[in-house]
């Protein structure tokens, strides 16, 4: 298992360094003990979970009152964590000339330019072999299309209605859109942006849990869809159907379970050549500060690989409620730690050729970044270089500045290639979507 | 602060043309919405919001759910339906900036206010609401909002009628029975 080095080689990137890094000493020399935010009695696996309603008020069955939300659950009773909740994105765009590009850092010789301004709450990214690029949205209900007409970019809002559509894949022109609770697919999606059908549900089998019930949405090399659904909760015992990465095929029929103990996935992509799922996995809040890590994991035995949720974090870290009669050694190991509370989302591995050599075949991973911590870290993209085998050999920043004096001023979501190479960004709290190119001279923006 | 302090805050205010939320004129756009929701910034209208010193990003969001049509609930839809970003922006940020609704003349039922406070608590409102009930951000304003308006928004969060931005009102709200809300709303109108 490979932890986020603590030293860089360059001085540009010390500062986002400490942040990158600032968890992995800490984590490999911190014993298991119970975080000060943890329950004080620890259950049993089977343990009512917090979707377990309280229990009722005294002399009043029907008096039940309300869970804390999601997000609430397991936070500790201490006035230092009074101010300390997820951060919401603005649900309008930043106005163009109001982006904060010249905030953001990168390698030398790259550069980051706006490709779309206006795009409200983007998430997942993919790009078809025309060039167009389809966006997700998460807290809004929408999928768009950008496309360029007549050199102008224009915005296409394709679809909307739906419920939490965070996931999207392409293949072969049909366009897959992963909401909460169905799958639903627009074939010949390219031919019809400015009369767009409505989307065909092709696979409807899902919880409709709202909390981590947004998915992410990749197509395989065999030809099937693959997608999350998270555990309902922060910290709980899922039911069978959760936590977990389901397979169907194109139709939607022969749906089969990938991996299991998966908390939530937000970002997926298969290996080059060794054509094994990667993928990131955001781990529990509140067990405190620096634990536990999140997670950069990979699947070698599909169906059969479990990574631990809800009895490990990060790999490594017993939770003090669920993880009495287990041990993390029973469970598939990470591949990498990535920071603890880091939120690592979108990954993609680069195949193109605009980027240097030793880019090849690595992979890029947008960091969100945290909420859940005093003092905010990630807010990034690293790029994680793979040794022949597929284990991560280093990690090194790559686009850094994403929060500032301890607040955001915007948040990498997903990482995407188009054709000539160059790095497309989304951010979900600005609404925009930038490009990353590599070269002596800045390439202006194609608007 | 002494008088001549006073006199230079006082100077200082008006040279940047921040007079008093009350007598500061309304952007143009948002000159209707006082109509029903209150010039000081307290509704009279029946099941119709308070909007004095709402957190500006909560109004934001609401304003963009209307335009959108992902909350839907008359006149607001077409209300909000031509209004740039820009104007949902400005909007938001006068009715912050206007004085906070007040608890009615009417002091209420000590027992009872005592016994709704406690449940607010058992609730958990005060986790993102915050103690005092003022909201936060995206998180709306609680304190002395109209008793009516309180109980339909709970309502309709409960039964899945109103959509949030975030889930978070729809989950919580899964076990709490009809008799709690009219118990939160009892207090939450009555914040003192």
């Amino acid at each position: 298992m490979t932890t986020i080095p603590s030293h860089s080689r360059s001085v540009l990137f010390a500062a986002i360094a400490a942040g990158l890094i600032a968890a992995a000493p800490v984590m490999a020399q911190q014993p298991a003990n119970p975080a000060p935010g943890a329950p004080p009695t620890p259950a049993g696996p089977s343990a009512p979970t917090a979707q377990t309603p309280a229990t009722p008020a005294q002399g009043s069955a029907a008096q039940a009152p309300a869970a804390p939300p999601p997000w609430a659950q397991g936070r500790p009773d201490n006035p230092a964590v009074a101010d300390i909740a997820p951060v919401q994105p603005p649900p309008i765009p930043t106005a163009a000339d109001k982006l904060p590009l010249a905030m953001f850092k990168l390698p030398p010789n790259f550069h980051i330019e706006v490709y779309a301004p206006g795009v409200a709450n983007a998430r997942s990214l993919r790009v078809d072999d025309k060039g167009n690029v389809f966006v997700s949205t998460r807290q809004l209900d929408r999928v768009y299309a950008l496309t360029d007409k007549n050199g102008k970019r224009e915005v296409k809002t394709l679809a909307t209605g739906l419920n939490s559509p965070n996931g999207i894949a392409l293949h072969n022109g049909t366009l897959y859109i992963a909401e909460i609770n169905k799958i639903s697919k627009i074939d010949n999606v390219a031919d019809q942006f400015d009369n767009p059908p409505k989307p065909t549900v092709i696979y409807d089998d899902l919880p409709s849990d709202a909390p981590h019930g947004w998915k992410f949405l990749t197509v395989g090399p065999d030809n099937r869809l693959y997608f999350n659904i998270g555990a309902p909760c922060n910290i709980c015992m899922p039911p069978p159907t959760h936590a977990q990465i389901r397979s169907i095929n194109l139709d939607g029929s022969g749906a089969q379970v990938v991996a299991r103990g998966t908390r939530q996935i937000v970002g997926m992509d298969w290996h080059p050549t060794l054509k094994q799922l990667y993928f990131t996995e955001n781990q529990r809040d509140w067990l405190s500060e620096d634990q536990p890590n999140d997670k950069l994991n990979r699947i070698t035995q599909p169906g059969k690989d479990n990574f631990g949720f809800p009895y490990c974090g990060g790999g490594d870290i017993p939770d003090p409620q669920f993880g009495w009669g287990h041990s993390c050694d029973e469970f598939t190991k990470p591949i990498a730690q990535l920071g603890p509370h880091t939120a690592p989302l979108g990954m993609r591995f680069y195949t193109g050729k605009m980027f240097p050599a030793q880019y090849r075949n690595a992979i890029f991973i947008a960091r969100h970044g945290s909420w859940n911590k005093s003092h905010k870290i990630g807010g990034d993209v690293i790029v994680a270089k793979l040794n022949p085998d597929g284990t991560v050999k280093s990690f090194e920043p790559f686009i850094t500045g994403f929060i500032q004096d301890n607040k955001y001023v915007g948040r990498p979501v997903d990482v995407e290639w188009l054709k000539d190479g160059s790095m497309l960004l989304s951010d979900d709290y600005n609404g925009a979507v930038y490009r990353i190119t590599y070269g002596p001279q800045k390439v202006s923006a194609a608007r | 602060m002494g008088r001549a302090g006073g006199a230079a805050a006082f100077a200082a205010l008006v040279s940047v043309g921040a007079l008093p939320a009350s007598a500061a004129e309304p952007p143009e756009k948002v000159a209707a919405c006082l109509a029903c929701h209150g010039a000081e910034g307290q509704s009279a209208t029946e099941n119709v919001p308070s909007l004095g010193a709402q957190p500006a990003p909560y109004t934001v969001i609401q304003l963009f759910l209307f335009r959108e049509k992902m909350r839907l609930a008359d006149p607001m839809n077409d209300m909000a339906k031509p209004l740039s970003d820009a104007d949902l922006q400005s909007a938001a940020d006068f009715l912050a900036a206007m004085p906070p609704p007040k608890p009615p003349d009417d002091p209420g039922d000590a027992a009872r206010l005592e016994r709704s406070r406690a449940l607010t608590e058992q609730n958990h409102c005060n986790i993102c609401h915050r103690p005092d009930f003022s909201g936060k951000e995206n998180v709306p304003r609680l304190a002395d909002q109209r008793e009516d308006y309180l109980l339909k928004a709970l309502r309709e969060y409960k039964s899945g009628q109103r959509r949030g931005y975030d889930p978070s009102m729809a989950e919580v709200l899964q076990p709490v029975d009809d008799a709690m809300l009219v118990e939160l709303a009892y207090y939450l109108a009555r914040v003192r």
